[in-house]
């Protein structure tokens, strides 16, 4: 703890001696990270290092990959997600997830974002649910763009309005982490934009934690940086720190460009 | 050519020039041709085969649509059909088709006289014999349904003999029936004199479709009817069991099963099931449901149960198929917003996968509804001239099937069966077409929806 020396009530996900393996391959090795509320942390390192890996142990999405194993200690609010008791379904309506590539349903946008909301419950009736919704696609900073047409398939929009409203469908939820893996990798720089612009408002409601291949895009939008390295946690500092003056060779190497 | 070996003279550099193919690009070229060559052929000579089989099939079975008729009035007689007058159904229902023969014969032989149409020494009982066996039991079933025509003289269309319709349909000529005991030249010659005078007709035929089979001696009468219903029974029974069975098992074992050794053993099994012989099928069905559990022989039940069987692993291997081509994504994506397991497959992956799984289903119906061999061995190859009652109780009634019937109506000795047979498969052809067509439609229709 005194590592990072975070204050403690803001420690929203905290993970101890974190290990995964796939198979025989030891994928994260030995990662203790404190990520705090209402801030975006990056996870960033070379290709295979195992941030992607790491933040799916967050939501427990792991667990759908038959060969993977977690090891070690994940608390959300001091409650460990890996308990026997946690059913990842519960754990999953407030761990949100963004993938690398948009993926909404084959239905229309409506339904894209309608759908997380009905299955746990939360509107009594159609009028509270038109309010969810719209209030999920204005986060998502897309409803200008779709509200005459909430019947069109969301296969139908841009690349860059798919993934937003990807984003609105993970927050209609109202989740209290949002784990974004590579939100913008499948982007053209316009849509990296927006979406960038709309990580930094959804950090005023949420913790944020995203995986970036582009050093760039981490040190533009988040507050703290985590440098991964062949499953290892070389380093986890503000990311200013990371950026201008790492402790370790290898963040150095990397952020300068001699690896990865 | 010989531009061509001028242009392939190098240039000061020593290259070749672009402009003409060299050695190794002349030869790929000539075997891509020689490859688009084999493969035209052999489309060639599958469109060939197509279009012999349909050709022989259409030209022999058509005829099975068509159907000589003798169109009389026939005195139905009081005195002979009614003796007690007071239109007792029970006391009709005691004359037998003995009855009717001779009504029939008298009213042909009076309409032949009228018309001064009777050959030199042609007896009443020759005349008589153009009309069908069959014509009186038709008759009687007409006067059963409707006493009140006794009584009246009464417009009938009497079914003509097999060979009689023969003659009409070229199957049967004047130096044909020479040598045949069955039909004279003069009943022919007649026939032939009936026919200009409108009395002996030829109409479209839908006893063929509806009748049920008719005896060896009767190819006139033999129809479909038992048959169709059969078959449409069975398949009922197949859609039934198979489709919920099937669906259900491939969702589990896509979905849900762990992958293990079991699973593995199960999956190799449920591929070796899919190609195992149909008639293996029809010998567990014989041993299973008719002598181990006792349902009748030659009942829709026992054929639908042992169909149901063959078709499930066709079903199985196309759901889970159409099961794994539905993209990951979407299952993270419902998994994501907190969907259960099960939500995210009966939600996002089932609807996206139901084309396939139809397209699947229909070709197993489709492949269970042209199997003989598993039927001849519950006993589907019986000889059923009563349609099987409504269903339920009729999945338990005694009924035939449309391959069966046809391999049934091949077996048989009159030619005049061949035309049937042939005429049965036109019908099978079109349940097939029929159901292929509907599931291109249905595939159509569902992935309109994005």
């Amino acid at each position: 703890m005194a590592r990072h020396a975070p204050h403690i009530a803001d420690v929203k996900v905290s993970a101890r001696d974190v290990n995964v393996f796939y198979g025989e391959t030891h994928a994260i090795k030995d990662v203790d990270v404190d990520i705090l509320d209402k801030t975006v942390t990056a996870f960033i390192g070379p290709s295979g290092c195992g941030k992607s890996t790491f933040l799916r142990c967050i939501n427990r999405m792991n667990d759908t990959i038959d060969i993977a194993r977690v090891t070690g200690e994940i608390t959300l609010d001091g409650e460990d997600i890996y308990d026997r008791r946690v059913d990842p379904v519960q754990l999953r309506a407030r761990v949100g997830m963004v993938f690398q590539k948009p993926n909404p349903f084959p239905k229309s946008i409506y339904e894209n974002v309608a759908y997380g909301p009905r299955i746990h419950g939360l509107a009594r009736n159609k009028a509270e649910l038109d309010d969810i919704v719209e209030k999920a696609l204005r986060r998502g900073a897309i409803w200008d763009e779709v509200k005459d047409r909430l019947g069109a398939p969301g296969t139908g929009l841009s690349g860059g309005q798919q993934q937003r409203l990807c984003i609105a469908r993970a927050i209609a939820t109202e989740p209290e982490v949002l784990l974004m893996d590579e939100p913008c990798s499948a982007l053209d720089p316009i849509a990296t934009d927006q979406v960038e612009e709309l990580i930094h408002d959804l950090r005023r409601n949420y913790s944020v934690v995203i995986v970036t291949h582009s050093m760039q895009q981490a040190a533009r939008v988040s507050q703290k940086t985590a440098f991964f390295h062949l499953g290892d946690l070389v380093e986890y500092d503000d990311t200013d720190t990371i950026f201008n003056n790492p402790k370790d060779s290898r963040t150095e190497s990397y952020i300068t460009g001699r690896i990865g | 050519m010989t531009d061509a070996i001028e242009g392939a003279r190098p240039d000061a550099a020593g290259r070749p020039s672009l402009l003409a193919a060299d050695r190794r690009t002349r030869a790929r070229n000539a075997a891509e041709r020689r490859f688009r060559l084999y493969g035209m052929i052999a489309v060639g000579l599958g469109l060939a085969a197509l279009v012999v089989l349909l050709s022989t099939v259409a030209i022999k079975g058509a005829g099975a649509f068509r159907q000589t008729y003798v169109s009389l009035g026939v005195d139905l007689a009081e005195a002979k059909l009614d003796k007690t007058g007071n239109r007792d159904i029970e006391a009709i229902k005691k004359v037998s088709t003995f009855g009717y023969t001779p009504l029939i014969q008298e009213a042909l032989v009076r309409k032949v006289d009228e018309l001064g149409l009777r050959p030199d020494g042609m007896s009443d009982k020759d005349i008589g014999g153009i009309v069908s066996k069959d014509a009186a039991a038709q008759l009687r079933d007409r006067v059963i349904a409707d006493p009140m025509l006794i009584g009246t003289r009464t417009r009938v269309d009497l079914l003509a003999t097999g060979r009689i319709d023969g003659y009409f349909k070229g199957r049967v000529s004047l130096a044909s029936a020479e040598r045949d005991s069955n039909v004279t030249p003069d009943q022919i010659r007649l026939a032939q004199a009936l026919a200009e005078a409108g009395v002996v007709v030829t109409r479209f035929n839908w006893g063929f479709v509806t009748r049920p089979d008719a005896s060896d001696q009767r190819p006139e009468a033999a129809g479909l009817g038992v048959a169709i219903l059969g078959s449409l029974y069975m398949m009922l029974i197949v859609l039934v069991l198979a489709l919920p069975i099937g669906v259900a098992a491939s969702i589990y074992l896509e979905e849900f099963a762990p992958r293990n050794r079991w699973t593995d053993l199960i999956e190799v099994n449920i591929a070796n099931l899919a190609a195992v012989p149909s008639i293996v099928f029809g010998i567990l069905g014989l041993a299973i449901f008719i002598n181990f559990a006792g349902l009748p022989q030659s009942a829709p039940i026992v054929g639908g149960l042992v169909l149901t069987l063959m078709t499930l692993p066709t079903i199985i291997i196309s759901t889970r198929a159409s099961l794994k081509s539905v993209p990951p994504s979407i299952r993270d994506a419902a998994l994501g917003v907190g969907a259960s397991k099960m939500q995210s497959v009966f939600h996002h992956v089932l609807p996206l996968a139901a084309p396939g799984i139809l397209t699947g289903t229909i070709i197993g119906l489709a492949q269970a509804l042209g199997e003989t061999a598993p039927l001849l061995l519950i006993g589907m190859v019986a000889f059923v001239n009563d349609y099987p009652a409504a269903p339920p109780e009729g999945f338990f009634d005694p009924a035939s099937a449309l391959p069966v019937q046809i391999y049934n109506w091949t077996q048989r000795a009159d030619p005049a069966f061949v035309e049937r047979a042939s005429g049965a498969i036109i019908v099978l052809l079109l349940f097939l077409v029929a159901m292929n067509a509907l599931a291109v439609i249905l595939r159509r229709r569902f992935e309109r929806r994005w």
